[in-house]
């Protein structure tokens, strides 16, 4: 019975409340997007964003340059059908964390929105994010994730459309404790 | 009687009666030595042997081109006829070296037009070479015969065209693995029709299609080829007529092994490898299938090198391939192969010596393919005599690891990537110490290493406690405190390259090696927690080391990105680009 099911893919034609592409199997510390209306707009915008199936999706690991070290010759090479990230053209930021000791580089192009940002960033530098609202920032967590934009202003992850957050993000930061809270209240 | 005690004799007729070496006999004797180690080791004996040494070297090594200038070399060895030369940080391999961070050839070749005009051969790796510098080397030197290229940039097809052209006694022209600008097949065509002296010919890296008439004829008029590479625009018929025109071919290279065959074009490509009985080294074999590769099994039966990185096999084609070649010493395989095809490996290659297993899809974000600590297991069982390894996986255990190292405890190479960077035994998640705790304690003949996954600072004291002959050490993501570089530092007397990424290790720990780096090529650390302060203490104690620090828009206040170290006779770097600082 439960192989029948899997076969009809009944998941794809399920009708949910959550976002395409996020799993209503995730941990509570997924990215909930309920009621953020330019999260919702900007991940309804992009078409063709699969399912993984019956089980869950792995958390997104952020591209780190020079690893695994395998030549850029034999990467090229064996690389040239599929994609290869650090052949097209990324948009790779810094990303800080308070109280960690060295930082790390993502490609933000590498992601498809919001959730899958946050899940990557959260298994590099091991910390939950929290419940995110417009209204309320980031929720029942110690950090926020934040960006320095364009202008050099410290934004909160989340608050603009997707494709608006990748044309104007500098350098991703994420926060702890008491700072964290002020940035989630309105301007 | 030491030639040393007779010279501190104030008698100087009983100095020249008590010498037991006519200085002829004495350069004799060095010119028979072929290694550099000995050759270094004789010029340290007395004057009289240095001199006799510095005479009579035909051939030099330079590990790290910055660590002298041609004028000093080209000063103290006048009759040079070879030259290997290595240039970058290994780390510029994986782009963390910025393009013109410098080790060009350019300047080397000048001196050397000068100084050995008679230069035959040149080996490079990780230079910067120029289509003018192999202008230039083609023009000014007309001994010219061997040129070698690995992991270079800065060039094109065209330098190769040069060569080609001029150099008319070329022997070996043998291309591999650079960043090439591949504009067109055309510089083989540039070899003149009287040309016939080419032993070995490797193209197989580059891409652009040559003329496969030139090739064949090039070929058929080179008798004394002996390896043959060729490129992936060389198709399976096109190998076919090659090898027919040179059936004493030791080392192969094919193009590609997918193609339409006839029944009568699947008999003569058989039929041609037949023929093949020096075969010792295959390699190629891009886009190999089932279908083809059973073609080749007659020529496999001297196989001592076997290298399938470019062909996705799967488990059952490896097999299959692997029970026709029972002499095979070293293997390289994609992890295409799996488990399934690892274990064939154990069964079937009782002698293999080196096993390299490189990731298809090392970029991708689940690791459920590839090969697991089972298929390691299964080689260790079946191939004892493994001394060199180079495994990409997505998961070991430290259990596993242990039980290898004492199966096969001849280990000189092991080198370990679990790709998932600080990833835990995945049975007990505990960090992966006990392991290589294991390889040192186990393997006394370990002489390069490299870790990975979750280590803490005990994997450092481990090494610095067994690993005693260990000369090369490559960390990533790893470690707790400045103490486990320390422990490396104090505890392994031959270390001469120690390169790091990624780790906390910082000034109390860079300064600690003080006494120690004169004795080592090089270190490497990146986007560690040194700072300039350290970086400059550092540079201030040592003067005989070039301390350079690489400006990076990653860097923070005062921290030092990239740092590399060096001993070096040549003082500072004079060729440096901005954004290298030496301190």
């Amino acid at each position: 019975m439960g192989s029948f099911e899997n076969d009809l893919n009944l998941e794809a034609t399920e009708l949910r409340l959550g976002l395409p592409g996020t799993e209503e199997s995730e941990k509570g510390n997924g990215f909930r997007s309920s009621n953020k209306r330019p999260l919702s707009d900007s991940e309804a915008k992009q078409d063709g964003v699969e399912e993984k199936g019956p089980k869950a999706a792995p958390s997104p690991k952020a591209q780190i340059v020079g690893w695994p070290p395998v030549r850029s010759y034999r990467k090229n090479s064996l690389q040239q059908k599929k994609a290869d990230p650090e052949a097209a053209s990324g948009i790779y930021v810094k990303v800080s964390m308070d109280g960690a000791p060295y930082l790390r580089k993502i490609d933000i192009k590498a992601y498809k929105g919001y959730p899958e940002l946050l899940r990557a960033l959260e298994n590099m530098f091991k910390f939950t994010a929290g419940e995110y609202s417009e209204r309320e920032g980031y929720k029942g967590s110690d950090y926020a994730p934040a960006y320095e934009d364009k202008e050099g202003d410290l934004m909160l992850v989340g608050d603009v459309p997707w494709e608006m957050f990748i044309a104007s993000c500098k350098k991703l930061r994420i926060m702890k404790g008491s700072e964290a809270i002020g940035l989630g209240c309105g301007l | 009687m030491d030639p040393k005690r007779a010279k501190q004799s104030p008698d100087s007729a009983e100095a020249i009666r008590l010498s037991p070496f006519p200085d002829e006999a004495l350069d004799r004797i060095l010119a028979l030595l072929d290694s550099h180690k000995d050759r270094s080791s004789a010029s340290l004996v007395s004057k009289a042997w240095y001199h006799a040494e510095r005479w009579s070297r035909s051939c030099v090594f330079i590990g790290n081109c910055y660590s002298v200038s041609p004028e000093i070399l080209v000063h103290r060895f006048p009759n040079i006829r070879r030259v290997i030369l290595k240039g970058k940080p290994r780390f510029s391999d994986f782009n963390l070296v910025p393009q013109n961070w410098g080790a060009d050839i350019h300047s080397w070749l000048l001196v050397f037009a000068d100084h050995y005009p008679f230069l035959e051969e040149l080996r490079l790796k990780r230079m910067t070479v120029s289509d003018q510098s192999l202008e230039f080397l083609a023009l000014k030197f007309h001994n010219f015969k061997s040129l070698s290229l690995l992991s270079c940039d800065g060039f094109s097809t065209d330098g190769l065209a040069a060569i080609a052209t001029h150099c008319r006694n070329l022997t070996e022209l043998d291309i591999q693995e650079n960043g090439i600008d591949d504009i067109s097949g055309k510089w083989l065509n540039c070899f003149p029709d009287n040309f016939t002296s080419l032993e070995v010919l490797n193209f197989a890296s580059l891409t652009s299609e040559v003329n496969f008439d030139s090739l064949e004829r090039l070929v058929a008029r080179c008798n004394s080829l002996k390896i043959l590479k060729v490129n992936q625009s060389i198709t399976l018929d096109q190998l076919q007529r090659l090898l027919v025109r040179a059936p004493r071919l030791m080392e192969l290279g094919s193009g590609s092994f997918l193609q339409d065959l006839t029944p009568q074009q699947y008999t003569d490509l058989e039929t041609a490898f037949r023929g093949c009985r020096n075969l010792q080294t295959l390699s190629g074999l891009s886009e190999a299938s089932s279908l083809y590769l059973p073609a080749l099994y007659p020529a496999c039966a001297n196989l001592t090198f076997l290298n399938l990185s470019y062909a996705a096999l799967q488990s059952e084609e490896l097999a299959k391939l692997l029970a026709h070649c029972p002499l095979l010493r070293r293997l390289w395989v994609l992890d295409t192969v799996e488990d399934k095809g690892l274990e064939a490996v154990g069964q079937n290659c009782s002698l293999l010596e080196e096993l390299r297993v490189f990731p298809e899809h090392p970029f991708d974000q689940e690791i459920d393919h590839g090969v697991t600590e089972s298929g390691f297991l299964a080689v260790s069982y079946g191939c004892r005599k493994l001394s060199y390894v180079l495994y990409f996986c997505g998961q070991m255990t430290n259990a596993a690891v242990a039980t290898i190292v004492q199966n096969c405890p001849d280990f000189t190479h092991f080198r370990l990537c679990i790709m998932n960077p600080g990833q835990p035994d995945y049975l007990t998640n505990e960090p992966m110490d006990e392991a290589f705790g294991a390889v040192v304690k186990n393997c006394p003949k370990l002489q390069r290493l490299a870790v990975s996954g979750l280590l803490t600072d005990l994997t450092f004291e481990y090494i610095g406690t067994y690993a005693k002959n260990l000369e090369t050490l490559s960390v990533a993501f790893a470690g707790s405190s400045d103490w486990g570089m320390q422990c490396v530092l104090e505890g392994c007397p031959k270390l001469r390259k120690l390169e790091i990424r990624d780790c906390p290790f910082g000034n109390k720990a860079l300064l600690s090696g003080l006494e120690k780096y004169e004795s080592m090529r090089s270190l490497w650390m990146s986007a560690c927690k040194v700072t300039m302060n350290g970086c400059k203490l550092l540079a201030r104690e040592m003067p005989r080391l070039n301390v350079e620090v690489m400006e990076d828009e990653e860097s923070n206040e005062g921290q030092a990105y990239k740092v590399y170290v060096y001993r070096s006779v040549a003082g500072p770097r004079r060729d440096a680009p901005p954004f290298v600082l030496t301190l």
